[in-house]
């Protein structure tokens, strides 16, 4: 950080308006001189209430020297890493690959799909996720860098690392702004308001896990903007033909070519693939789940990123991320979005070097007297389902049930006659006005 | 069938020097020529198509994890029996890239290779009469033309300047040449006798107007050579190889060009490209604008870079394509990007 950074933008900005936030660089150091803590209207608290601004400069300092650390030790080891994963992933598929060509044999099409499903999940986590964030662009390898990798997945490269590095990364867990704040058809805070669609979304959360990498396509396809209007007609459609493109060759391997290699084992590699894809779906939606929805991860209201310093921002991405615990085989199979905390902080360190700073990051969280959210993979999974479910219900809903099962059926009722009023409102004004 | 990835990315894995691979090359022997010279035996990928004596390959190679492009003269014949070419690399001070080969670099290592080029070459038909003028490194073209061509030249000077005997790289080699008779060689050892002008060599080879010369050392030295020879009118005689110093004047801010976009701006050492791009209507690729998405990472072509969240320096010499961030990097210099 430079306070030079910031002096650069003043000059240009007196006479020609400017947008706000897309104009000029978002590395501000400005000091706001006192901080007003958030208002909720959930009434959560700030859990950021007790920090100054100095100590807030102060936590973006102690993790700027983390940072700077990891990059001065950054070296030979870590490219060592990254090529053997990949060796090492290609060899696992294209193995598992040959021996389902005779997947008419059950301990194949078992060896077979276990191989192609690891493959996959790693293709898609500690390699793709990864590489496509720019965590190796530093060793200068034109065929393991962010602006020429491709992976393994309905969503083409470019659209997502716009979505996900430009959009979620940039404004996480700032609610309006980060759209995989429950991916625009879930709610998974209080703070987002409810409405009665969100009655459905332990349903349309569980579709989605199985379908997650379509989900993701559509998702970074803008749809839900384009429904409402607000995309433009002509970057969709170019969009969308990308996205079917893609669609098209990942079915056309997976479902056509490879089964039909497989001769008479047709059906079964055809299976195994479906398979492969159908667990790695689940297993990269329960990784992400725990990323950001479990219980105790906060949200941020637009407003609170205005003028945001380094410091805020990084404060923000530790309280927005939750960890995973596990063995190295966990953190290797998520891709180390286990440390998802460390990743939000750093998105584009080498992902092999998470592990080692993440002591580190925890003992500066405790210090600062800021939560650490972390769990093994079963209990982040059940917590964020929960979130999941209970807020597919109003707020208070769930205490009220337990304390007052009679006045939940009342306000219930309320809220229906509520929601009906309005709909019947809309319908009839709408009527009103074709017959007018 | 292997979508989104080509083939050729699971057959680099079991035979990355086959045909129609990328051109690859594996060091099979480093052999040191002096204390600080070594040699790099190569065997290259199948689709290596040969060379001329006198011409370089450029060489990529990863040191600490990073990979760097660096020219070097091929010094051997040009068609070895067991198809290896060899380079010659003087780890030069400071030189990360040179003192990697030299010191740090050992058999079985996998690099990446260019095919050779550059126009420092002999004629078809070898001159009759010809002067060799070297010093230091600069010998390795000519030991490349000595090893392939010295048949076809009848009377051959080598003018070489060292520090000391032991410092001539191929010492033993030129001096069993001039024993022989083949060649006539003159050493110069600078840390005793200083540093050779170019009207010593006048001097000590008078016949020098009539000769075909390849004079190739440090830049001073051709430069002076280039006015001598133009002073008699006989430029054309004088043929040069320019090993540019990698030094780049690396300070605040710069002249930055956007070639593409036929755009030249001065830049201080603390706007971000991107805005200093932008600001002068570039349609600059952009994301996040605080380092972390890589939207607007664009190829420097030439020139350095400061990173403004830590002020390291990114540099790039001609014919490189280095990634940066222009949102986080700050012109250190003159920077040609390719936008």
């Amino acid at each position: 950080m430079t306070t030079a950074v910031t002096q650069t933008r003043t000059t240009d900005q007196r006479s020609v308006p400017q947008p706000p936030a897309r104009d000029g660089s978002r590395l501000k150091v400005t000091r706001p001189a006192a901080r007003v803590p958030q208002q909720k209207p959930s009434g959560k608290p700030d859990p950021t209430a007790h920090l100054g601004p100095q100590q807030i400069e102060q936590l973006g300092k102690e993790l700027d020297a983390i940072r700077e650390e990891i990059l001065a030790s950054r070296g030979a080891s870590d490219a060592a890493y990254i090529r053997k994963v990949i060796k090492a992933q290609r060899t696992l598929e294209m193995s598992s690959r040959a021996v389902l060509l005779f997947s008419l044999f059950p301990p194949a099409w078992l060896l077979g799909t276990t191989g192609l499903t690891v493959a996959k999940i790693l293709e898609n986590m500690e390699i793709g996720h990864n590489v496509m964030h720019g965590q190796w662009d530093w060793m200068r390898d034109p065929k393991i860098h962010s602006q020429s990798w491709e992976w393994d997945h309905a969503s083409p490269a470019d659209m997502w690392k716009h979505s996900h590095n430009e959009l979620h990364h940039t404004y996480t867990n700032v609610i309006g702004r980060d759209n995989d704040l429950g991916y625009g058809i879930m709610r998974v805070d209080e703070d987002q308001r409810w409405v009665p669609a969100y009655l459905g979304q332990p349903l349309y959360n569980f579709v989605n896990a199985c379908l997650f990498e379509y989900g993701i396509a559509a998702y970074d396809l803008e749809i839900g903007k384009h429904l409402k209007g607000r995309k433009n007609k002509e970057t969709f459609r170019r969009d969308g033909k990308k996205v079917l493109h893609k669609i098209r060759q990942q079915i056309t391997k997976d479902y056509v070519v490879h089964p039909l290699l497989s001769g008479p084992s047709f059906l079964a590699t055809l299976g195994a693939n479906a398979t492969a894809n159908l667990v790695r779906n689940l297993w990269t939606h329960s990784v992400i789940m725990c990323g950001h929805f479990p219980e105790g991860v906060q949200t941020f209201a637009k407003s609170s990123i205005e003028g945001e310093t380094r410091g805020e921002w990084y404060l923000r991405q530790m309280l927005g991320s939750a960890n995973i615990s596990g063995s190295k085989t966990m953190h290797l199979m998520t891709g180390n979005l286990s440390h998802q905390i460390e990743h939000h902080l750093f998105p584009d360190l080498p992902s092999n070097r998470y592990a080692e700073i993440s002591p580190k990051v925890r003992d500066l969280m405790e210090r600062y007297e800021l939560r650490y959210v972390t769990g093994p993979l079963h209990r982040q999974v059940a917590s964020a389902w929960k979130q999941v479910i209970m807020l597919s219900l109003p707020n208070g809903t769930w205490e009220t049930a337990k304390s007052d099962p009679s006045g939940v059926a009342k306000r219930g009722a309320a809220a229906a006659a509520h929601y009906g009023a309005k709909t019947a409102t809309r319908l009839l004004r709408r009527v009103a006005v074709r017959t007018v | 069938m292997t979508t989104p990835l080509v083939p050729a990315d699971y057959l680099d894995l079991v035979s990355p020097l086959r045909a129609g691979a990328d051109l690859r090359g594996r060091i099979v022997e480093v052999r040191m020529e002096t204390r600080d010279a070594a040699t790099l035996v190569i065997k290259p990928g199948r689709g290596w198509r040969g060379h001329r004596p006198g011409q370089y390959v450029r060489i990529g190679v990863d040191v600490d994890g990073v990979r760097n492009w660096r020219a070097y003269s091929l010094t051997c014949p040009t068609a070895a029996p067991d198809g290896c070419i060899t380079v010659t690399v003087k780890a030069i001070p400071d030189g990360k890239v040179s003192h990697h080969l030299v010191r740090e670099v050992t058999a079985g290592t996998m690099i990446m290779l260019d095919q050779a080029a550059g126009d420092f070459t002999l004629p078809h038909e070898s001159p009759r009469k010809v002067l060799f003028f070297t010093a230091g490194s600069g010998i390795t073209p000519v030991i490349g033309m000595l090893r392939n061509a010295l048949e076809g030249m009848q009377d051959v000077v080598l003018h070489h300047s060292a520090p000391t005997a032991a410092d001539v790289i191929f010492g033993a080699e030129l001096r069993a040449l001039a024993a022989q008779g083949r060649i006539r060689l003159i050493e110069r050892h600078t840390a005793t006798e200083g540093m050779v002008t170019v009207d010593d060599v006048a001097a000590l080879v008078p016949d020098w107007e009539q000769r075909q010369t390849w004079a190739c050392g440090p830049t001073g030295l051709l430069d002076a050579a280039e006015e001598h020879w133009g002073a008699k009118g006989i430029a054309d005689q004088l043929h040069t190889e320019r090993f540019r110093p990698t030094v780049l004047a690396t300070g605040q801010g710069g002249t930055v060009t956007f070639a593409r976009s036929g755009v030249t701006l001065e830049s201080d050492g603390a706007t971000p490209l991107l805005d200093a791009g932008e600001n002068a209507g570039v349609l600059m690729p952009s994301g996040c604008r605080m380092g972390i998405c890589f939207g607007c990472v664009v190829p420097l072509r030439e020139g350095a870079v400061r990173d403004l969240r830590n002020g390291g320096i990114t540099t790039a010499a001609p014919g490189d394509a280095v990634p940066i961030q222009t949102c986080v990097s700050a012109a250190a210099g003159t920077c040609d990007i390719d936008l």
